[in-house]
């Protein structure tokens, strides 16, 4: 839903790291976000490339990598991925114990940019 | 053909939400101001719930109110019409607030005056979920009639949240909503959080949720 200002800091981003090397066109940009995120990945390309118009980013396009949910059990300490659909029932599925805590999947990464 | 070079960028995209949220808690902790983050869905009793809840705070308190409305000054009308400061935030269309937009709106009140300032949030169970305010401490109000899946179809927010106020209390006989599988749920999505049952209308409950708030500030102040 705030799809808009996430893509408008991507776009900041990208343009600013390629700024000082002597980039004529950033042609795709890498992002990892995790799974908790309600981000659509069409959604971001069809605002990314509004807002890009003009800048060195512009037909740029957004390749995105899905970070998994992962949880760490309490009880045993084993860590699992898990799907975002399955969270009401997050039982270790080493121990079967529920107490659990969220490692990851709540990424937000600019990882890489590709220019020429 | 040009070749394609590879520029390594490694940021996150929160991160200068993420540096502004820990600037103000800087200052928050200097003013001795506690800031409580209160997020919940549209009508679900975010307004009455702070009224009647300030109604049972000490009154030595000194009690700010921002409101962030998406276009409208209705809430921040009714807050100050009890006497209570409020400040209004009108975010243009934006679905949630941000650290800076909060820090900006904190710039209106006398923060060395105020003992606790509760942010209204954007009425919404999503975006507000992903962006850290600044404050010490985020609350929910789930009310009664939104349903029991709700943890279900929003887990970030249930997350993100130090207490939960399951409001319309008083809609339980009309309402379907089985009070032990949501709370089965919020516990395995957040086994931290505080939970407290309320009826913002009716008064129903308020007095403890309100007793655990006045003693985080109360600790926060002596810290």
């Amino acid at each position: 839903m705030h799809e808009l200002q996430v893509t408008e800091r991507i776009l900041n981003i990208a343009v600013k790291h390629a700024s000082g090397h002597d980039v004529s066109k950033i042609v795709r940009i890498h992002l990892k976000i995790g799974e908790l995120s309600d981000l659509e990945d069409e959604w971001i390309q069809r605002y990314f490339d509004y807002l890009s118009e003009g800048t060195l980013a512009e037909g740029a396009e957004l390749a995105i990598e899905w970070a998994p949910i992962v949880l760490g059990c309490e009880a045993c300490g084993s860590r699992y991925e898990i799907r975002r659909e399955a969270l009401a029932s997050p039982e270790c599925p080493k121990c079967g114990e529920n107490d659990c805590r969220l490692i990851s999947g709540r990424e937000y990464l600019v990882k890489n940019i590709e220019v020429i | 053909m040009d070749e394609v070079r590879l520029i390594e960028v490694k940021q996150d995209i929160h991160a200068d939400n993420e540096r502004a949220a820990e600037e103000l808690r800087a200052r928050l902790a200097d003013t001795k101001t506690f800031l409580l983050n209160l997020m919940s869905s549209p009508g679900a009793g975010k307004t009455t719930t702070i009224l009647k809840t300030l109604e049972q705070m000490p009154e030595s308190l000194e009690v700010g109110v921002l409101e962030a409305d998406i276009d409208s000054m209705v809430d921040a009308e009714r807050i100050a019409s009890a006497g209570i400061s409020a400040i209004q935030l009108r975010t243009g269309g934006f679905c949630h607030l941000d650290a800076a937009m909060v820090s900006k709106g904190l710039d209106a009140l006398d923060l060395d005056a105020l003992d606790l300032v509760i942010i209204e949030n954007v009425g919404n169970l999503v975006c507000p979920a992903e962006f850290d305010t600044g404050a010490v401490r985020n609350a929910m109000i789930l009310s009664v009639p939104e349903g029991d899946d709700k943890p279900l179809k929003y887990p970030l927010m249930f997350t993100v949240c130090d207490v939960l106020l399951v409001n319309k209390i008083d809609y339980m006989e009309l309402s379907d909503f089985d009070m032990g599988v949501m709370l089965e749920r919020v516990e395995r999505l957040n086994p931290e959080i505080e939970i407290f049952e309320i009826s913002a209308k009716t008064g129903w409950g308020v007095k403890e949720w309100a007793a655990w708030l006045s003693r985080e500030v109360a600790g926060f102040i002596a810290d």
